[in-house]
């Protein structure tokens, strides 16, 4: 459906309740995949990390990667869940060229973690708390790419290329129970709940969380219940929302969408949708009915995974500081402005700065260089600000400013010759001469010379325009190439004119 | 000179350490023997002569230059197709793996090769092992050396009928419902389904995972509990390996050749399985109360015992089977490897081409139990098949722990009647599923089972065997009573049971190399 057909999003909101539920799936950082020795690495060479069993040839078995069942129980408890006693692997059978063995191993009716919650604080500052209803561990699917046709969808392609690199590869999907009273907010809490289990991720460092790596995907699930009504309305599922921003969009697309289509007196159809990034908009997928019959049935080829209650109790005291809690109080403890701290965060420099600050840097000290000459020049390079400079270095090099050795201009020269690989800040200062001239009488000799050559100034100075001694002082930094305290120049310059 | 063929693993082995025969002469003679015979019995889907002979040489010569070598070593072995073989293709008797080379070896072929064993080829079978008599193998069936009319058994009539017509002393079989132990009762030779979890899975192409176990076959007991010792072990690739220490069976063999072994074992009679049932021949239930009767004169205890749930065993094995099976075969869709049949008409589409090739590479039994196993899983049914089946399962492990706490064996005829003609059950589905329901409990329940010869039933001249079976992980204890027992029954015969196998018309009726 056209934008320009939508239904005004008040007005949807005015004759519908929007009811939600999402499926995330959380790629694993695991050195091997989920049921295989291979490799899990992104962006190899086609079907290179593959063996028999995850390419499914005849006599090939699995195996379970015990670091994915820690992973996904640490997952489970920062999500809240209850860790099952015992769990089983179930086969989730369909034919489709992307799934090897044509069934999925997964998860059926004994996920590794159910029943959680997670707690999301809005823009607004209304806080909602989700209920999860479980974390299932599964496989993922190969790569098709589909060649020949205009789109690069399967539709009118010529031929289909498959990568199996990526089948076998650890997820675990956490089901959400419907989530009632969004209202308007809907779009909202949905990008703030996939922000959310994002941050969880990273911070218990089970994914590396790129949503545009595909390492976190959502499935949003958007339907309509009419005001007065007490019966659901038909879902979608709209797949595969690959940012933030998307799943905003895709859900206020989606109210909007069926809100028109259901005054217009037509209904929904139970489908999955595909969201288009570039229009907006979503299209229909393939219909999906609760009686998809995917004849799941107890994984053979695998024993049930039964952790013990001591083995959970370790992984739980491993659990970070929930992201949430943490941003509280470190906003607190370095006395951040909301606008300042948000800042750090939309930056993903909260470790930096926080690490920068343990190092003995001041917090806004840490937050301006991270945040600002560091994140820019990473910028430039196309890499993340972590990878140019240690925190370590960034506190150095703060000491370095707050003792006077250097100007903030010096110190950026510094930064550059520490990204170069020239050094820690003072071996950098040391190599390149860069420390500010503290010699007063070098640099009373270099006023003297700069008035040689404009012997008005002093006159001038004495008349009462003052800004005249920027002529000087400008001569003298020159001179210096730098290395001088502005401040403290102009302050030897009034000395002489007051002589 | 010694027909090489026509002796045991375990006295050629000792002809070959004490260097009075070579490898290569002992691999020669059993390649001339296929080559003789197997146009007629069609044991073999592939003979590997030139790779076996070089196997054989290097073997040779690394025990003329003094390496210490496996007991096995430089013995000829057969490999059930279903076995995947790094340098032989594999089918599984299905025209969908026509001519398919695997990239890897399974472990228990890597196992024989770092015994220094020496493959001779590839055996026929029931396509993917579902069938009790070879009919369904897509390269048609194999001969019983016995009676070239009829059945070798299945699925693993191939393994069988390579012993039993001497072209090779030993074989790797594959036991789901009984696919070692019935061909072993049908040719007159010996074979194990080892305690669920004792031997690896891995490369053994999938029919019904939590029944499929892989194992020995052979013309003694000795030989076999030789091989099962080379198979066994934990396995980490698959994941329902056992990680246990398992004892020597072929010192357990040994054991059972002493006198008085059989003194107060207990010995439980199956009632249900005793042969008063329908469906027995009565020269299998005659050849059975006399082996008890020997049994009880060489002082064991014969026991009745009751396992009133093995009755539901085959309703439960051909649910639980299928269901497997068909999810198991799923992966056969031409896309990474095998057949690959476009539609005839139509678009040219993934799904029509896995479609298209499916329907020309299964055949029909395959397709019988794909369907089956499909219905029994589908939503709605599940729990009425595929639940409940799960549950007679549990009703017959239960049989078999109460059963062996009053005995320390228990035992039933291998199978209910002697081979029956090819193409005699082949329209009647149900009667031919009838012949595994002496076998099928120990696969339910995962506990080992062992079949050997029991003698020639009177009214047809044919073998019979008699079926050991133990608790889970008393593999051994099988195999010291099934030696004793073997020693027994020979002794009041006055010779083995396969040298009374008639003699084959032998004829240059098979080329030595390739598929046919």
């Amino acid at each position: 459906m056209a934008k320009a057909n939508l239904m005004d999003y008040d007005k949807a909101l005015e004759l519908f309740e929007p009811v939600l539920g999402f499926e995330v799936h959380v790629e694993l950082n695991t050195a091997t995949k989920m049921f295989c020795g291979c490799a899990n690495e992104f962006g190899q060479g086609a079907n290179t990390n593959t063996c028999p069993t995850c390419l499914g040839l005849p006599g090939g078995l699995p195996q379970v990667n015990g670091k994915a069942i820690e992973s996904s129980i640490r997952l489970g408890l920062a999500l809240g869940c209850e860790i099952a006693e015992t769990c089983r692997f179930a086969r989730k059978n369909y034919f489709y060229p992307d799934t090897a063995k044509n069934f999925q191993t997964s998860q059926y009716d004994e996920p590794i973690a159910y029943e959680g919650s997670l707690t999301i604080e809005l823009e607004s500052g209304r806080q909602v708390t989700v209920a999860i209803e479980r974390a299932h561990m599964e496989e993922d699917a190969g790569k098709l790419t589909h060649k020949g046709g205009a789109s690069g969808r399967i539709q009118g392609a010529d031929y289909s290329l498959v990568d199996y690199n990526r089948g076998g590869v650890p997820l675990v999907e956490i089901v959400t129970h419907m989530i009632e009273g969004a209202e308007a907010d809907a779009p909202e809490i949905g990008r703030t709940y996939v922000a959310a289990v994002r941050e969880i991720v990273k911070a218990l460092g089970v994914s590396n969380a790129r949503m545009e790596e595909g390492n976190v995907r959502c499935d949003a699930n958007v339907s309509l219940r009419p005001r007065g009504s007490d019966t659901l309305g038909t879902r979608t599922e709209t797949k595969n929302v690959n940012s933030l921003r998307s799943v905003e969009r895709a859900i206020r697309y989606e109210i909007q969408r069926q809100a028109q289509v259901l005054s217009a007196g037509g209904t929904i159809v139970q489908e999955t949708r595909h969201w288009h990034e570039d229009t907006g908009t979503t299209s229909p997928g393939r219909p999906k009915s609760d009686a998809d019959d995917y004849r799941y049935f107890p994984e053979p080829d695998l024993v049930p995974v039964a952790p013990s209650r001591e083995w959970v109790e370790e992984l739980r005291a491993t659990l970070p500081e929930p992201p949430a809690e943490r941003r509280k109080r470190l906003q607190a403890e370095w006395e951040f402005s909301a606008l300042e701290f948000q800042d750090v965060v939309n930056s993903e420099l909260l470790d930096q700065v926080e690490a920068t600050v343990a190092a003995g840097a001041s917090a806004q000290s840490a937050r301006k260089w991270w945040t600002g000459e560091i994140a820019r020049l990473a910028n430039v390079d196309g890499v993340s600000p972590e990878t140019l400079v240690s925190p370590g270095q960034v506190a150095e090099l703060v000491a370095l400013i707050d003792s006077g050795t250097l100007t903030d201009r010096l110190g950026r020269q510094v930064l550059e010759g520490v990204i170069a690989g020239e050094g820690n800040p003072a071996q950098v200062v040391e190599a390149r001469g860069l420390a500010v001239v503290s010699d007063d009488g070098a640099l009373i000799a270099a006023i003297d010379d700069a008035l040689a050559s404009q012997p008005d100034v002093l006159a001038k100075i004495r008349d009462g325009k003052v800004q005249a001694a920027g002529a000087v002082i400008g001569a003298v930094m020159k001179a210096m190439r730098g290395q001088a305290d502005a401040a403290r120049v102009r302050e030897l310059v009034l000395e002489r004119a007051a002589e | 000179m010694t027909d090489l063929t026509r002796i045991s693993a375990a006295e050629l082995s000792g002809l070959l350490a004490d260097g009075s025969v070579s490898s290569v002469e002992a691999t020669r003679v059993h390649l001339e023997r296929i080559a003789a015979v197997d146009g007629d019995v069609h044991a073999f889907l592939h003979v590997a002569a030139e790779t076996a002979l070089a196997t054989a040489a290097d073997v040779d010569r690394r025990r003329a230059a003094g390496d210490r070598l496996g007991p096995l070593a430089g013995v000829p072995v057969a490999i059930k197709d279903v076995l995947v073989t790094a340098d032989m293709p594999t089918t599984a008797g299905s025209k969908i793996l026509e001519g398919w080379m695997p990239p890897y070896d399974a472990t228990v072929v890597r196992k024989l090769r770092e015994s220094d064993l020496v493959p001779l080829g590839k055996t026929n079978m029931d396509e993917f092992a579902m069938g009790s008599s070879t009919e369904h193998s897509a390269y048609g069936p194999t001969h019983n050396p016995w009676d070239l009319e009829r059945i070798p058994g299945g699925s693993g009539g191939g393994s069988a009928a390579a012993v039993a017509a001497f072209e090779a002393p030993l074989a790797l079989g594959s036991d789901t419902g009984g696919s070692i132990r019935q061909p072993a009762a049908v040719t007159g030779s010996v074979g194990f389904k080892p305690t669920y979890g004792g031997v690896s899975r891995y490369g053994a192409i999938a029919m019904a995972s939590s029944l499929d176990q892989v194992g020995p076959v052979a013309r003694t007991v000795m030989d076999t509990a030789l091989l099962h010792d080379v198979i066994a072990g934990h396995d980490q690739m698959d994941a329902t390996s056992l990680a246990t220490d398992w004892p020597s069976m072929a010192a357990a063999a040994t054991a059972g050749l002493a006198d008085g072994a059989l003194k107060g074992v207990r010995v439980g009679v199956i009632q249900e399985l005793a042969g008063n049932a329908d469906g027995f021949q009565a020269g299998v239930k005659q050849r059975f109360d006399e082996t008890l009767a020997l049994l009880s004169a060489a002082g064991a205890e014969v026991i009745g015992v009751s396992c009133p749930n093995f009755e539901y065993s085959i309703a439960a094995y051909y649910l639980i089977h299928p269901a497997e099976a068909s999810s198991n075969l799923a992966r056969f869709d031409s896309v990474r490897f095998g057949l690959r049949e476009n539609p005839a008409d139509g678009p040219i589409t993934s799904e029509r081409v896995m479609s298209a090739t499916r329907g020309a590479g299964f055949g029909p039994e395959v397709k019988r139990r794909i369907i089956l196993g499909t219905y029994a899983l589908s939503a709605g049914y599940y729990d009425a098949y595929y639940g409940s089946a799960q549950k007679v399962r549990t009703l017959i492990q239960r049989d078999f722990q109460a059963a062996f706490e009053k005995v320390d064996v228990l035992v039933s005829p291998s199978a209910p009647t002697t081979a029956f003609k090819i193409g005699e059950k082949i329209d009647d589905l149900l009667a031919m599923y009838i012949n595994d329901i002496t076998t099928i409990p120990a696969n339910l329940a995962g506990v080992p089972g062992l079949g050997l010869p029991m003698g020639l039933a009177p009214e047809d001249g044919l073998p019979t065997g008699l079926q050991l079976m133990a608790p889970a992980m008393q593999d051994a204890r099988l195999y010291t009573l099934g030696a004793a027992i073997e020693q027994l029954l020979e002794a009041s015969w006055g010779h083995t049971l396969i040298s009374q196998a008639p003699e084959l018309r032998t004829g240059n009726t098979r080329s030595a190399e390739g598929n046919n």
